[in-house]
């Protein structure tokens, strides 16, 4: 990187960002830490869910990973009628609250879902989805659209330039162009789908089918919620802080530097890969993806009605939060990653790692002996959504702008283009399609979390996943469903909106 | 972007001043479900401040961490929603106050004569059946003897409170045995879930024939919905009480107000609008009273309930028993 021979910025922004996610990720966790009265140690039924956590994430990740390369591949190979809506649309699950995709993957894969009907229908045993394989199956479900992302992002970046010469040279794009590539993105992608499995809880339990499935989070939820115990919830959470440490440790050795240089953004076109095989990837995903989303979108479509007033006022609390927390997200995102480096790198991971409950807990006794945290509930969990969605702005800014720097960096120093008139000018025009797509998954992913809202709710001041949830405690299922829908749409259109914003005459 | 940074960090750290303290002003803490639209919360609200002259003010999450967290400093003057498995922290953290409501109204199937905590609904933990597709079980025995593709959900007693109820039901009722009960119920269970909500949503949407919540749940099909298809199997065995609780907090500083709720709570007023907000028996109203959805409600002849001291000495071992069996 040419951020040492080239002091283009100042550090400033970056180190305000950066101190916003120590605080909230570490800072809490000492909140916590400090508040423990007794605390006992870790037995053996929590190393049985250290092995579980760790086991499930590695699959989950390897299968999401794995399965996102030849989907990547073909998305980025093939051009086709309705390509940018479906790209959006395998996005969805990735910003689906939990409880409405788990339901939607059981109308789809459950005991009554469409697949067992058609199995019985000819002849064919019933398939259960609970267990090991339902949580990865889940798994793979909300990260698989990620994965698919990150890499589409990574083929879209080789410039066109290259696939000309490969395809004059006759060269294989494969080994020369994509491989390499691939060296770059995979590690990077692996280690934060790793890490979101790791921290995982309600979906593991659910579709894992019982107590086997327990992860390290839950111990921490029943340590804080059921047996008021800081001391054991702080321990849990340092645990698995280690543990993605390890895991970022072993991502960082095994990743390349990107090599390929810069290219002058012509639309890249290619004639290489096999336009049936390439179909048939993208059909096996949208398959995937969609059927439980329609399931989603069928079962909600008739609790539209039921729709109580409460959820109106909670859309537009939710929408402002989800606006705020993007813009929020993307400035510290962009503070961080125009300073690049290993720190940021890590700094980028730390909200992965942390468990939302402790942030919550942690960021309650932080402001309780100062504010009414009723009153902070919706700039604090503007605040923490912005932090817990900053890896995925930071994954898909930073790749961008490290490269305008490596590439247009030295020609901005010599004519003296640095500071403020840097980024304007050179890095948000270049990198504004993956700015755009940061923007967008931070609002939706903002839309849908719950995360540390818990203990600042206010009765009169509820979110829209919060509504949904009173919903459901309330025995009005089809309500719920309703107000799932709504929030499934929602969150897509922010997302879409500005996916698109940054796509304005940008031929990717 | 700056100077947008440092505002947001100067916003996160303003210090607007405290809205306590305002002599009119009762601040209850409350569980979600309750201050919601549709739960009991707005309506008691409106009763109460039609007799107070006083505005009562919901803040609504998890009761019992927050108040434990706020410790002496709490802002709350009443807190509503616990439950029995928690008492013992409550009472232990010294937060809490005596309450002089007088008990002789109460409708309770057991003695209650807690000096700090007034119950105001109860229920029993029951399993509930869809009645068209099962004939449904009279004995724990019989559905523990049903056939293994009868498939049951039922809640993580480490996270959900009606999840703990049922480890300490199923210790009430097999003892020592109840490992091996544990045994023949696991190839039943479909799945655990972390809270009631996913389970019961789960049972709704047919993924699951049996579910595990309260014997009251029917009312609601039956009260709103008109569906009759919903019912709770009563077992023989006896069902686990399961009650909700209010309480004055300690450090309250409006006194009157708060001992005012707190005899408010079991007066016909704010009894006669639990069941069909809170979808629970009423703690201090004859059933004669209720509402007609409620008043045929099949309800166990055996109540079983551990007290606060035996739950607490017994709880590490009946989850132990239901992790050992439910992990083969």
């Amino acid at each position: 990187m040419a951020r040492s021979a080239l002091p283009i910025i100042t550090m400033v922004p970056a180190i305000v960002a950066g101190a916003i996610v120590v605080v909230l990720t570490l800072g809490t966790l000492i909140a916590v830490a400090l508040r423990a009265e007794v605390g006992s140690g870790l037995g053996p039924a929590d190393w049985a869910a250290v092995r579980f956590t760790v086991a499930q994430a590695f699959v989950s990740a390897s299968l999401s990973v794995g399965f996102a390369i030849p989907v990547a591949r073909a998305l980025a190979r093939r051009q086709f009628l309705w390509r940018r809506l479906l790209i959006t649309l395998l996005g969805a699950p990735f910003i689906l609250p939990v409880i409405v995709a788990v339901l939607g993957l059981l109308a789809v894969f459950g005991r009554n879902g469409v697949l067992n009907t058609a199995l019985a229908a000819i002849g064919l045993p019933e398939v259960s989805i609970y267990g090991f394989h339902g949580v990865v199956l889940a798994h793979v479900f909300f990260n698989l659209p990620l994965a698919t992302r990150f890499l589409l992002q990574g083929w879209l970046a080789i410039p066109a330039e290259r696939f000309r010469l490969a395809a004059g040279l006759n060269a294989p794009v494969g080994r020369l162009l994509e491989w390499p590539m691939l060296c770059v993105i995979v590690p990077g992608a692996f280690l934060v789908i790793f890490v979101i499995c790791l921290t995982s809880f309600a979906v593991a339990l659910t579709l894992g089918g019982g107590p086997r499935a327990t992860t390290v989070e839950l111990a921490i939820y029943e340590a804080l919620r059921f047996d008021f115990d800081p001391g054991r919830a702080a321990l849990l959470a340092c645990v698995q802080f280690g543990l993605c440490a390890i895991a970022a440790l072993v991502a960082w050795r095994v990743s390349a530097v990107d090599a390929l240089g810069t290219g002058l953004d012509r639309v890249v076109q290619r004639w290489d890969g096999s336009r049936w095989i390439d179909g048939i990837w993208i059909t096996l995903a949208a398959m995937f993806l969609l059927a439980p989303l329609s399931m989603v979108v069928f079962q909600g479509l008739a609790g539209l009605d039921d729709l109580p007033a409460e959820v109106w006022p909670s859309i537009v609390r939710s929408v402002s939060v989800a606006i705020v927390s993007a813009f929020l997200t993307v400035g510290m995102a962009l503070a961080l990653a125009l300073q690049g480096g290993r720190l940021v790198a890590v700094i980028g991971v730390l909200p992965l790692a942390a468990s939302s409950l402790v942030v919550g807990t942690g960021l309650f006794l932080m402001i309780f002996p100062f504010v009414r945290p009723a009153d902070m509930a919706l700039p604090v969990t503007a605040a923490v959504n912005a932090t817990l969605a900053l890896p995925f702005a930071l994954r898909a800014i930073s790749p961008a702008v490290a490269a305008t720097t490596e590439n247009y960096g030295r020609l901005a120093a010599q004519l003296n283009v640095t500071g403020w008139a840097w980024v304007r000018l050179v890095v948000v025009p270049r990198v504004r399609a993956p700015l755009g797509f940061a923007l967008g998954l931070a609002a939706a992913l903002s839309m849908g979390d719950l995360g540390v809202i818990a203990l600042f709710a206010d009765a009169d001041a509820a979110t829209l996943p919060l509504t949904m949830y009173r919903l459901m405690g309330s025995y009005r299922m089809e309500a719920a469903a309703g107000a799932g829908l709504l929030l499934v749409a929602i969150s897509l259109m922010l997302f879409w909106i500005c996916d698109r914003g940054g796509r304005v005459n940008v031929d990717v | 972007m700056q100077k947008t940074l440092l505002a947001v960090a100067g916003l996160m750290l303003a210090t607007p001043a405290f809205a306590d303290g305002h002599a009119n002003t009762l601040t209850v803490y409350a569980p979600d479900y309750f201050g919601s639209e549709w739960g009991p919360g707005p309506s008691i609200e409106a009763a109460f401040e039609a007799q107070c002259d006083c505005d009562l003010v919901y803040q609504t999450g998890d009761v019992l961490p927050r108040l434990l967290l706020e410790g002496e400093n709490t802002e709350a003057d009443v807190v509503i929603g616990l439950n029995t498995d928690v008492t013992k922290k409550a009472r232990e953290s010294g937060l809490l106050t005596t309450h002089g409501v007088d008990f002789s109204g109460l409708t309770l199937p057991i003695d209650w004569t807690d000096d700090t905590f007034v119950p105001f609904n109860y229920s029993h933990t029951a399993f509930i059946y869809d009645n068209t597709k099962l004939d449904g079980f009279d004995s724990f025995d019989a559905l523990l003897d049903a056939p293994d593709d009868v498939r049951v959900v039922i809640q993580d007693p480490r996270t959900s409170i009606s999840g703990l109820a049922l480890v300490l039901w199923v210790n009430a009722v097999y003892g020592d045995e109840s490992e091996a009960a544990w045994a023949k119920l696991a190839p039943k269970i479909l799945t655990v879930t972390k809270g009631w909500s996913e389970a019961y949503g789960l049972f709704t949407d047919g993924e699951a024939d049996v579910v595990l919540s309260f014997t009251t749940s029917p009312a609601y099909h039956i009260i709103a919905e008109e569906d009759l298809t919903k019912s709770a199997a009563i077992f023989d065995e006896g069902h686990y009480f399961f009650v909700e609780l209010a309480a004055k907090v300690a450090t309250t500083d409006n006194t009157d107000l708060a001992d005012q709720f707190m005899a408010f709570v079991l007066t016909p007023e704010f009894q006669s609008l639990i069941p069909t907000t809170n979808w629970s028996f009423p703690a201090a109203l004859p059933a004669d009273q209720w509402p007609d959805g409620f008043q045929s409600l099949p309800v166990p002849e055996k109540v079983l309930f551990y007290s606060e001291e035996e739950a607490a000495a017994l709880r590490d071992e009946a989850i132990e028993a239901w992790r050992a069996a439910l992990s083969q």
